[in-house]
């Protein structure tokens, strides 16, 4: 694979992203250009779900790494980020012209409290597998407290929350044994 | 001064991107808290309309980070938004990719990998909780979260189907004039 290969493949994944970019990712890199096998994109993805930030940005950098070092992962971010950052551009030119309009107010309006709806969507999925234990659902409890309710900041709530989090983790490890 | 803008802007999208544990979702509770509440770089409804359009465009979710740098100080502000939100995790990214063998015997990685999740879930909720209180004012706006969250948690189609189906159904509750 060339550099050009690679710098187009992520433009491409970011042009069928549409509504879920995981999944033209995956048809990209695993389907069309077969850069990985199925195994291998899990791996991968798995280890940018892990990292902070976005998934499919860390599994972008990752894969350019992996295939032309330091200068194929910004390759492969400018592609992964260029078309939907102009697409961005332009729908957000488009809306300020008819910002004003009542379709658009009500259109807007309801794709911003859907995609609230989408987010809420996703956090009862993701609970329903990760919240087994009622320490799970009292760190889960603690998190949302802070941040949704208190309104206090990330970061400070992180530094806080995640080293009980590990002790307990270490705490019941060591009694299962 | 745009300059005044820029630097708060990129150290908070900076710092926030490195602890959005989980996700890009993570994020937005604090960025709304800076961009709305601190900075008062844009109102509640400006950022609920950037929240829905940057989930309404195709791509990663780091658009929602892209279109607050556009909107708050044009082109200069869009690109340090994006390398902010990016830079931090995609260097992580690049080390970790590069160390994984190595990291995947370490203790305090399974560890981590183990004991954060629950705090992503209570993440997460939280940022539909505040993307909720920032975009809803009807009856019918919690209806239509409702019902997107319910097909989402039950259904694996592309989450775009429920997005726009309450896109046309707030579009008809508008014209016969209760929305």
């Amino acid at each position: 694979m060339t550099k050009a290969e690679l710098f187009f493949g992520f433009l491409l994944v970011g042009l069928f992203g549409f509504g879920g970019i995981a999944a033209a990712a995956h048809h990209v890199i695993v389907e069309r250009r077969r850069w990985l096998t199925n195994e291998g994109y899990a791996q991968v993805l798995g280890l940018g779900q892990v990292l902070p930030g976005a998934n499919l940005v860390n599994m972008t950098t990752i894969v350019g790494d992996k295939f032309h070092g330091f200068a194929g992962a910004v390759l492969a971010l400018l592609g992964l980020t260029l078309m939907p950052i102009l697409i961005l551009v332009g729908l957000a030119t488009i809306y300020d012209h008819f910002a004003q309009q009542p379709d658009v107010i009500a259109a807007t309006k309801a794709a911003a409290a859907g995609a609230a709806g989408l987010i809420f969507g996703t956090g009862f999925k993701l609970g329903k597998t990760i919240l087994d234990s009622r320490w799970a659902v009292l760190f889960a409890l603690l998190s949302f407290t802070s941040i949704g309710i208190l309104r206090l900041p990330l970061v400070q709530t992180l530094l806080c929350l995640a080293p009980f989090a590990v002790a307990v983790s270490f705490w019941r490890g060591s009694r299962e044994k | 001064m745009k300059s005044d803008i820029l630097w708060p802007m990129a150290l908070t999208f900076f710092t926030t991107a490195l602890f959005s544990v989980g996700g890009i979702s993570a994020m937005i509770p604090e960025i709304h808290r800076s961009a709305v509440d601190v900075h008062r770089w844009m109102t509640d409804e400006q950022f609920a309309a950037a929240f829905a359009l940057s989930q309404i465009a195709p791509g990663p979710n780091i658009l929602l980070m892209t279109l607050i740098g556009w909107r708050v100080a044009g082109l200069s502000g869009l690109i340090v938004a994006t390398l902010a939100t990016i830079l931090p995790t995609s260097a992580l990214s690049l080390m970790a990719g590069r160390g994984e063998k190595r990291l995947q015997h370490a203790r305090w990685y399974a560890m981590t990998k183990r004991s954060l999740p629950p705090l992503v879930v209570g993440l997460i909720c939280a940022s539909a909780l505040v993307t909720a209180q920032a975009a809803i004012h009807e009856w019918l706006g919690v209806a239509l979260a409702v019902g997107v969250a319910i097909h989402v948690a039950v259904s694996r189609t592309n989450p775009l189907v429920p997005l726009s189906v309450a896109v046309l159904v707030g579009v008809i509750a508008g014209r016969l004039g209760f929305y």
